[in-house]
């Protein structure tokens, strides 16, 4: 992907005045919405397959962003709401309850359930007390998750039906599971947008900011903070139950904490903050993942690295290298 | 009526301070560094907790209430050490006390930024304090100076009934610190105002009363005639502070 170049050319024939970061956003958007068409015409189904994955992760990454990037609160377990929308989506399926209507509102209450009963225990620490706390509970979780034998503990659950939706929606084809994620991308993405601006999300910003003098001018920010966490949680639960009817399967490996540090990845990555960043992080690390591994089998040794030189050397990741607001 | 009492034993910072302020006064405190002003200052707002004693506010015990808790019952601080939201524009700053002071936040839509009910008192608050072209300024880009003033402006945005300022003219500039001499004269009557200032000329030229703490103790408590007058005061800290004043 070389994103600079279609940024400029985007800038060319626009209307109002596009800056590169507008352009990159415009560019990304649509391109993914033309990997249906492309796959098609080229035969190359897995195109499909790999930019559902991107855009399922990127509302994971999302929500990541908004407490992460916006509120300060580094989740190093982000990868259990993954799990648990995964596993409400097949445990009930396995029980044979195929309807999303009921499947897909549990696993979003599941996930901010536990999103509420983590964020009220690890909120009321900082820094790596923070960051322990919530890799524990998902360290806890995953290790629930293989221990349920019927629904195939270690080795995971093949779901044999995708959500239903009463004739309302078809998610087994593949292209109208594609648009119907991208959909759902695209108005988290608006969501987090209002949200960030409102009057909550200023106290959330504020707190990353600076939460001693939050409370000095009267703010209660712990239980902000906790509603925001809940938020994030509910939205990758969200992202949990589209992963598992994209992959038709899940297993504890989906919230294994590797997982949770990929997500933390895609958010510094794209840049905390911006708004399309989760989004662009996601592209940009599944791509170069599967690009990699086709080149060599050792490709974690060359992406480790890479990751690790953008982290470095760019502050505010690619968002930063764009608008040069952050660069440096 | 302000009622402030407050009592500790045992804390070398804070050793049996008793103190009460009626409201509308404005109080100074002065003292050599490491007496136990600023550990005064964090005791009443809430961030140190006190072995012993207890804090009303208006006749309501405060002592175990959180910082927060007595920031909505008016009691307002500006810092030492400049304690803003460095991303945030002034304004930014500004408004966002003064959201702290107008109900719950728990709305997720409308775009706090484009609130009136936000934004104009904010904008009233800064040009209080003189700020007022530097309101779409980030806190990154303001001066030093410009930065203590939008302290005080913070504190007031939140319509206290009592500031606490400690030390707000360390690093002004003379022009600003005559500008925030006036604005306190301003206030006086209306907020009941703490002040921790080293600038004796400033206090002098202010207080209605001035308490003197040395190590913890409260040695001395009077207007400041009485103060100046006062040879335990000469010999613990204006003799010292009078030399460059």
């Amino acid at each position: 992907m070389s994103p600079a170049p279609k940024a400029a050319v985007k800038t060319g024939w626009s209307i109002g005045p596009v800056t590169p970061r507008v352009g990159l956003n415009i560019a990304v958007i649509a391109t993914l919405a033309v990997v249906p068409a492309y796959a098609a015409l080229t035969g190359n189904a897995f195109a499909l397959t790999l930019f559902t994955r991107v855009v399922i992760l990127a509302i994971a990454a999302l929500s990541l962003n908004l407490i992460m990037g916006f509120g300060g609160m580094v989740s190093f377990g982000h990868a259990a709401y993954l799990g648990i929308g995964g596993y409400a989506v097949g445990i009930l399926a396995k029980e044979g309850i195929g309807s999303g209507f009921v499947q897909w509102p549990i696993a979003v209450a599941a996930a901010a359930l536990y999103a509420l009963i983590v964020g009220a225990l690890s909120l009321r620490t900082r820094g790596v007390y923070f960051i322990m706390i919530t890799l524990a509970f998902a360290q806890m979780i995953y290790y629930v998750a293989i221990g349920l034998d019927r629904y195939g503990g270690d080795d995971g659950l093949t779901i044999y039906h995708r959500s239903s939706f009463g004739g309302l929606i078809d998610l087994s084809n593949r292209t109208v599971f594609y648009y119907f994620c991208f959909g759902l991308l695209l108005v988290g993405i608006y969501l987090v947008w209002r949200i960030v601006n409102s009057r909550f999300g200023m106290v959330i910003r504020g707190a990353r900011s600076n939460e001693r003098r939050m409370r000095a001018i009267g703010f209660p920010t712990f239980r902000y903070q906790l509603v925001c966490f809940v938020i994030a949680g509910a939205m990758c639960g969200l992202a949990g139950a589209l992963l598992a009817n994209h992959t038709d399967f899940i297993s504890p490996a989906m919230m294994h904490w590797t997982r949770s540090g990929d997500l933390i990845v895609m958010v510094v990555l794209g840049g905390m903050q911006a708004m399309f960043g989760p989004l662009i992080g996601a592209l940009t690390f599944l791509v170069l993942e599967e690009g990699l591994s086709r080149l060599t089998e050792y490709s974690n040794l060359i992406l480790g690295p890479l990751l690790l030189v953008v982290a470095i050397s760019i502050h505010g990741g690619i968002d930063g290298l764009i608008t040069g607001q952050r660069g440096g | 009526m302000e009622d402030l009492t407050k009592r500790f034993g045992g804390v070398v910072a804070a050793d049996g301070v008793s103190l009460a302020l009626p409201a509308g006064e404005l109080h100074a405190i002065i003292g050599p560094n490491g007496a136990g002003k600023s550990t005064l200052i964090g005791q009443l707002t809430g961030e140190v907790a006190p072995d012993s004693g207890r804090i009303r506010f208006d006749g309501q015990e405060i002592t175990n209430l959180p910082v927060y808790q007595r920031s909505q019952l008016g009691l307002a601080r500006s810092f030492q050490v400049t304690t803003l939201f460095p991303d945030f524009t002034a304004l930014d700053n500004v408004a966002l006390s003064v959201q702290a002071h107008s109900g719950h936040s728990f709305h997720f839509w409308r775009n706090a930024q484009s609130e009136a009910e936000l934004r104009e008192p904010a904008q009233m608050a800064l040009a209080r304090v003189g700020l007022s072209e530097r309101a779409a300024t980030p806190v990154a880009d303001l001066s030093h100076g410009e930065r203590r003033q939008l302290e005080i402006a913070m504190a007031l945005a939140g319509r206290p009934r009592m500031l606490l300022l400690d030390e707000p003219m360390a690093g002004m500039g003379p022009e600003e610190s005559a500008r925030l001499v006036e604005l306190l004269r301003a206030l006086k009557g209306g907020i009941t105002v703490m002040l921790i200032e080293h600038d004796i000329d400033a206090v002098f030229a202010l207080a209605d009363r001035i308490s003197v703490l040395v190590y913890g103790r409260i040695i001395a408590t009077g207007d400041p005639a009485a103060i100046r007058a006062d040879h335990a005061v000469r010999e613990a800290y204006l003799g010292e502070g009078g030399a460059d004043g």
